[in-house]
């Protein structure tokens, strides 16, 4: 199944209702995206004169086809989406095909594909489609049998007319189908009865992956396409003083030589973008580019200033979140007092496909394709920045190959679209592997400060503070007295229904580096110091790290979930020589524990023998893809705990690629256990939640081995 | 500029281009076979592993000025209805993520099981160490590795 990588949407729609080939129906919502949408079919939408947001179209020969508005950067909502449209619909699963839906706001509701929230946020909507379609077409049917629609069902792409045993295929029904009007309220099925949801199905995107035919944003390819690298200020906040060009431009395939801006957040950062006619020309001719950079107005830090600087802040007050009680009062009051601090690492997100973006801007319509997490931001972005209507921006999704956060910014695609603007012709920007992790935004570094009291081996009083890059004041206008809302990101939540005295806030370190979303976000930073505070505590009141974390939980379904990690890993039966650590953090509304056993190998160094995690996302869909999302999780967690870091030095990156930025590698991995918990909560994210656990976990082990406890992230496992 | 006469996936192309230009970006930009990838363009990262007779390259490296009558395999000539043993395996056990390193993952897995049929863990980690999936796909590629060689050494063709 090669995906269409974008529909016209017209053409999909006039394919459907004007010729009356299809029922296709879909949520319309009269203002933006909430619960309140209404089911209509392609027919009223138009009658109407509204645009429908097409979800599902259903053609004469029974094929279902689904316009996906997420993103597929690996995830897997090319999946998991067809297989809750089919389960619904009751058709098999090799019936569904899906394509990328372009951007649009007005149509789709935010399409930003972040925050683990394809699957939590839209799965009703998915269900009562696909069985709202399937009413209709049991309705079809009854009619034109004649008969009551109650002795009908469903199943496997047929209506079947219980009493008589006739069947006809939904092909033959949706032209009788389109006319109906589609039912307000539709019967789901109950979780038992499900066949497709809940079933590790394999990936229908995996034979693409396999033989090399899945289009990323890199492999598109439009007619007169030329290709550009752009030599961008090596300092965050440069400028061009002046260029030239002139041995660059005596070179084989080069076309245009510009200077270009690329917005970043309310700063702009400049470059000398080279056009030429393969990727290659353009970037030898950008080696030989004579540039003199303008570095005035902004501060050249350093890593160690930068560090310092955030040290310095937590000798601040700060903006406090979430308070609870008096935590200083009982604090001092409180004989053991426990206090830590804890420090973690700037990180370039370095997906594979480095960031990429063609633009083809005419006087009237700009055209985007690309690997993008945000198509509807970029519309919107473009239109200010083009002067342009939104509906003459189209925004068109590829495969991404990996995006992590970072391809939901659109510093790339606006660049991209000022060059082609400039040259007058579509034009594929690439970036360099240098450019991807030398420039950011990067994951910002943190120091958090945690405090608690013990009395009677519970905590008393608990506090923490983080100084840090606030993302959220970077963007224009952003009000900076705000405090950082994701200061409790990674804790349990049930921790604070049972801590009296509690008290969260951040200081907003200032710095020029550009900083933003990473792979689970301030949980990937703020899980390491909650959760190795959690178990200091726990060793201070020599309690077992489970047992206590239990004491201060008192909640049925978190106490479930640790349950399962002390199965599951022998708890109880735990070697002498063997090191075990657990954590167990919560975001985008699930909650994952766990469990990394390490030893002492002969050759005197650590190594880590089981990695052990349980993952409670309540209602799920795909449990393969739950248990890949759980292992991807913990190796990029690896990875930043143990591997890479991103420093600066005079306002530069040091690290620029994969021989200095290292990664983790095959043999850096262990097997992963992973285990789905079964209940009956809502769906949670499940792309992110397993990255935050896995470092405290480690470094939990770590101490249970060896009495060291390790505050700074990355650490060098081999010399521990 | 010259002219190259170059053997892939066993036909036979004409190409203008740049002695230093390399073999990945004469693949991609030129012939538009962009199923091998860019990742890094210094050899560190796998994504753009190609075969020259049978054995793994990085093509980000090497000009296509060093290429004569070598026969180049990319993973367009593996299989394109999947059938290979690796392939199989990849989809058995649900490899890819992303899936942009997986082409390299694949070209990678492919020539080791040619030269060793019978690989450890040790041998699949010494052979793959130059592959980074960015997803975290190891444990899965492991797997399919001795999934692959178990095949094989079944139905020896599916191993071409």
């Amino acid at each position: 199944m090669q995906p269409t990588n974008s529909i016209n949407r017209r053409r999909f729609l006039k394919l459907s209702s004007f010729t009356g080939a299809a029922l296709t129906i879909g949520f319309y919502f009269p203002a933006l995206a909430n619960d309140s949408g209404e089911i209509i079919t392609a027919e009223t939408a138009d009658s109407l004169g509204v645009e429908l947001n097409a979800w599902i179209t259903i053609d004469k020969t029974g094929k279902v086809s689904i316009l996906n508005h997420r993103a597929e950067m690996g995830q897997g909502t090319f999946q998991a989406i067809p297989q809750m449209v089919a389960e619904e619909l009751e058709v098999n699963l090799d019936q569904v095909s899906i394509a990328f839906a372009p951007g649009d706001q007005k149509k789709y509701g935010s399409q930003l594909t972040g925050g683990s929230s394809s699957i939590r946020s839209f799965y009703k909507q998915m269900l009562i489609t696909g069985a709202t379609a399937r009413e209709m077409l049991i309705e079809a049917a009854a009619k034109k049998w004649n008969v009551a629609k109650e002795e009908c069902y469903a199943q496997n792409g047929e209506v079947i007319h219980k009493p008589s045993n006739k069947k006809i295929g939904y092909g033959e029904l949706v032209e009788e189908a389109a006319k109906l009007t589609p039912p307000k309220a539709v019967p789901l099925k109950q979780r038992k009865d499900y066949t497709i949801i809940g079933k590790p199905l394999p990936r229908q995107d995996t034979p693409l992956k396999t033989n090399g035919q899945a289009i990323f944003g890199i492999d598109k390819r439009l007619p007169g396409m030329l290709y550009a690298v752009v030599e961008r200020n090596p300092r965050f906040l440069g400028k061009v003083k002046s260029y030239d060009d002139s041995a660059a431009k005596a070179l084989p395939g080069v076309k245009h030589i510009l200077k270009v801006q690329m917005p970043v957040f309310d700063t702009i950062r400049e470059g000398v973008a080279v056009v030429a006619d393969t990727t290659w020309a353009a970037m030898q001719a950008r080696k030989a580019l004579k540039i003199e950079w303008d570095d005035t107005g902004f501060e050249h830090l350093d890593t160690t200033t930068l560090y310092n600087r955030m040290k310095d802040d937590l000798q601040k007050p700060g903006l406090s979140q979430r308070t609870s009680g008096n935590f200083e009062a009982v604090y001092a009051k409180t004989d053991k007092k426990i206090e830590a601090i804890y420090e973690t690492p700037y990180e370039a997100h370095a997906c594979m496909e480095p960031l990429n973006c063609i633009a083809n801007v005419t006087a009237d319509h700009c055209e985007i394709w690309g690997p993008i997490q945000a198509p509807d931001w970029i519309q919107r972005d473009l239109s200010e920045r083009l002067n342009m209507p939104m509906e003459k921006i189209t925004v068109n999704m590829t495969f991404l190959g990996g995006g992590f956060g970072r391809k939901a910014f659109t510093d790339y695609t606006t660049e991209a679209a000022l060059i082609s603007k400039a040259i007058n012709a579509p034009v594929q920007i690439v970036w360099t592997r240098e450019d991807d992790i030398t420039q950011g935004p990067f994951r910002p570094g943190a120091v958090y400060e945690c405090k608690a009291a013990l009395d009677n081996g519970r905590i008393a009083a608990f506090q923490t503070k983080m100084a840090s890059q606030n993302m959220d004041h970077q963007w224009p206008h952003a009000d900076k007295t705000h405090f950082n809302g994701s200061t409790t990101e990674a804790l349990l939540e049930p921790y604070l229904n049972n801590i009296d005295h509690y008290s969260f806030a951040d200081i907003p370190t200032q710095s020029p580096i550009p900083v933003m979303w990473w792979r689970s976000v301030y949980a990937s930073t703020n899980g390491f110091a909650y959760e190795s505070f959690i178990d200091e505590l726990a060793h201070a009141a020599q309690k077992d790290p489970l047992e206590f974390r239990q004491q201060h939980l008192q909640n049925e379904r978190y106490n479930a979930l640790i349950d399962t990690l002390i199965t599951k890993t022998g708890w109880d039966k735990r070697g002498k020589n063997e090191g075990w650590g657990v954590a167990v953090t919560e975001c985008f509304k699930s909650v994952v524990g766990e469990a990394v056993k390490v030893s002492r190998k002969a050759d005197g160094k650590i190594k880590i023998d089981r990695i052990v995690a349980v993952m409670d996302c309540g209602w799920y869909v795909n449990p393969d893809i739950i248990k890949a999302q759980v292992e991807g999780s913990i190796v990029m967690a690896l990875g930043a705990a143990t591997i890479h870091e991103t420093h600066f030095e005079d306002g530069k990156t040091v690290e620029q690629n994969f021989d200095r930025y290292h990664m983790p590698r095959i043999m850096d991995v262990p097997d992963i256990e992973v285990y789905i918990m079964d209940n009956e909560e809502k769906p949670g994210g499940v792309g992110e939640p397993g990255l935050p656990p896995f470092a405290p976990a480690l470094c939990n082990a770590i101490f249970d081995l060896t009495g060291k406890r390790i505050r700074k992230l990355p650490f060098n496992l081999s010399k521990v | 500029m010259a002219s190259y006469q170059l053997n892939i996936n066993g036909r036979s192309y004409s190409v203008d281009a740049d002695p230093k230009m390399p073999l990945l970006w004469v693949l991609r930009d030129l012939l538009n076979l962009t199923g091998t990838k860019f990742g890094c363009g210094m050899a560190q990262c796998g994504a753009c592993t190609v075969h020259v007779n049978g054995n793994a390259i990085r093509s980000c490296s090497m000009p296509v000025s060093a290429i004569s009558t070598q026969k180049i395999t990319t993973i367009e000539g593996i299989a394109t209805d999947n059938s290979h043993a690796v392939q199989q395996a990849w989809i058995a056990e649900q490899v890819p993520q992303c899936g942009y390193c997986q082409s390299g993952q694949i070209m990678s897995a492919i020539a080791l099981l040619k030269r060793n049929p019978n690989p450890t863990d040790h041998d699949i980690e010494l052979a793959m160490q130059g592959n980074i999936c960015r997803c975290g796909t190891y444990p899965r590629i492991r797997k399919a590795i001795h999934r692959a060689a178990a095949s094989i050494k079944q139905t020896p063709a599916k191993g071409f």
